[in-house]
């Protein structure tokens, strides 16, 4: 099973996780989950609250390691690394809840991901830095201090900074949570054209008619683990998604 | 009068020197170094050693020492504070209130209990002064050590905001796991930060040697001193502590014209005051903001 360490061939697996557990005490949030994907892919990950979304998100990214299992990131086995060095790999993530550094002005904020996510130089790091926060439509605010942003900025900026790490691959988590439809809509505007450079993308998102802008391909989770996966229209027609999401929460 | 306000806000340059580590190490790796007293006074007796026992002048040794402090400031981070940390916010303190009593002890061992001064080394600079309008001296060192406190903390401000390790600094300051995530190695920035902290803890101490006399046990109130005025000015921010020495200086002087036992209670007084002060305005003891970010100490868990 093992490979040799070598860049990935397109079209085959960039991404995989297998046989991931992860308890937190007794609790089992993750049990048993096997995922992969290829380069650029786009990925949705849908499913109720506590299904444990987030937490795989957390493993693949590196932010806690498994209590089972392995992550395997552009043919490296990365389950051991720091999320520091995915990140330098290519493999960031952003959060639920931004987390900006709230006391660093939004381009500071770029600028720190730019210069140590990957970049070689200073211009380097700043012209990335410049590039990211122009994509994600951020150069309005570019020298306001974190704290005082908005949340469709907070969102824009938590976006930005993992972008200016210049990623292969960008774990979202429920980026357009919270915000309106027609703020969600520009984001999936930022996050089509980030496919188009050909970043992949995983995507957790709780407005499905958002996800599916983008998801070629959809992931229903459950308890801990995955219950369906395929083409995102099949998927969403399933019958134990439909019963994971109606049947076991209160409208 | 106008002398003992003079005297008041150059011997505040001393105490922004010596509180300029404390609370930094404080606003980036939220630790409360006990230790930080010691450690000057150690470095003290490092330049010591080199100009009794080398005759290499202190201000030529700090060049020798000020390397080593960094090496120590690594070490200790990476080996010592970084591991107590894990275990909770009150260990790294036990930690450092034990490291304290070690070096205190070890350099009572090496050099015995006598008072040694660095000031015989630096010839005339010790009481040398100049005289302004007025009748008024200056002391050419105290002048010296006010524009040291003032290039040690805007140099530092500097750092942080223009320099990519300094915004790493802040960046790790602020949430060291989301650091990580935009590929910052929190471990090695926070040992980075600890070896500047104590390169600035290096620098107090040669000031420290140069304008008093320093013995093994030194360290305590020159620890109470920079902490002192570090929550006056509010640790964390860097010119709050140039604010803060100034304050605490100038209280000391007053104190010490109002009785001849002031000196030390005067200090105390503006400490005490500052601290209710912000307790009752704001509700938390030590605000950091502007410098490096915001750090907040919840109530009731140091002072």
């Amino acid at each position: 099973m093992r490979q040799q360490v070598r860049k990935t061939p397109p079209g085959e697996t960039f991404l995989s996780a297998k046989g991931i557990h992860k308890r937190f005490g007794a609790l089992v949030v993750l049990d048993n989950v096997d995922f992969s994907m290829g380069e650029a892919d786009a990925v949705g990950i849908v499913g109720p609250n506590g299904a444990g979304k987030t937490t795989l998100l957390s493993v693949l990214a590196g932010a806690f390691p498994p209590s089972a299992g392995t992550v395997r990131f552009d043919g490296r086995d990365v389950t051991a690394q720091a999320a520091a060095n995915r990140c330098r790999l290519g493999l960031v993530r952003t959060h639920q809840v931004p987390k900006p550094f709230s006391g660093m002005t939004a381009f500071e904020n770029v600028l720190v991901a730019a210069t140590h996510g990957g970049a070689a130089s200073r211009d380097e790091a700043y012209e990335s830095a410049v590039d990211s926060l122009t994509l994600c439509g951020m150069r309005g605010v570019a020298n306001r201090q974190a704290d005082t942003l908005g949340l469709l900025d907070r969102k824009r900026l938590e976006l930005a900074r993992a972008l200016a790490t210049k990623p292969k691959l960008m774990l979202l988590d429920e980026i357009g949570g919270g915000l309106t439809d027609g703020e969600a809509q520009e984001l999936v505007g930022t996050i089509l054209e980030l496919r188009r450079r050909g970043i992949g993308i995983v995507w957790i998102e709780h407005i499905v008619h958002i996800l599916l802008q983008v998801a070629e391909r959809l992931i229903c989770m459950d308890a801990g683990r995955i219950i369906a996966d395929g083409e995102p229209k099949t998927v969403m027609g399933d019958a134990a998604v439909v019963k994971a999401y109606l049947g076991g929460t209160p409208a | 009068m106008i002398d003992t306000l003079i005297q008041g806000i150059l011997l505040g340059g001393y105490y922004a020197v010596i509180a300029c580590g404390l609370s930094f190490m404080f606003s980036v790796m939220r630790i409360i170094n006990l230790a930080h007293g010691s450690l000057a006074v150690g470095s003290g007796y490092g330049l010591w050693l080199l100009a009794s026992r080398f005759g290499i002048p202190p201000f030529a040794g700090l060049l020798i020492v000020l390397p080593v402090m960094a090496g120590v400031g690594w070490l200790l981070q990476r080996y010592l504070l970084e591991r107590s940390a894990r275990g909770g916010a009150l260990l790294p303190i036990l930690t450092t209130f034990g490291l304290a009593i070690v070096i205190d002890n070890l350099l009572f061992e090496q050099f015995g209990a006598d008072t040694r001064s660095l000031a015989p080394f630096i010839g005339s600079l010790s009481y040398d002064s100049w005289e302004l309008p007025g009748g008024i001296y200056v002391g050419k060192l105290a002048i010296l050590m006010m524009a040291t406190a003032i290039a040690l903390l805007g140099g530092l401000q500097f750092f942080l905001s223009r320099f990519a390790l300094g915004r790493a600094i802040r960046a790790t300051a602020e949430d060291p796991d989301t650091a990580g995530l935009v590929g910052i190695d929190a471990r090695k920035v926070n040992a980075l930060a600890a070896a500047i902290a104590m390169v600035t803890v290096g620098i107090a101490g040669a000031f420290l040697g140069m304008r008093a006399t320093f013995d093994p046990y030194s360290g305590g109130p020159q620890l109470l001193f920079a902490f002192e005025a570090a929550v006056i000015g509010g640790a964390g921010s860097l010119w709050g502590t140039l604010i803060g020495g100034v304050v605490l200086g100038l209280a000391q002087s007053l104190g010490a014209q109002l009785h001849p036992q002031g000196f030390l209670i005067g200090g105390h007084i503006a400490f005490l005051l500052a601290l209710f002060a912000r307790l009752f305005l704001t509700g938390v003891a030590i605000v950091g903001r502007a410098g490096i970010g915001k750090i907040r100490l919840p109530l009731g868990s140091k002072t």
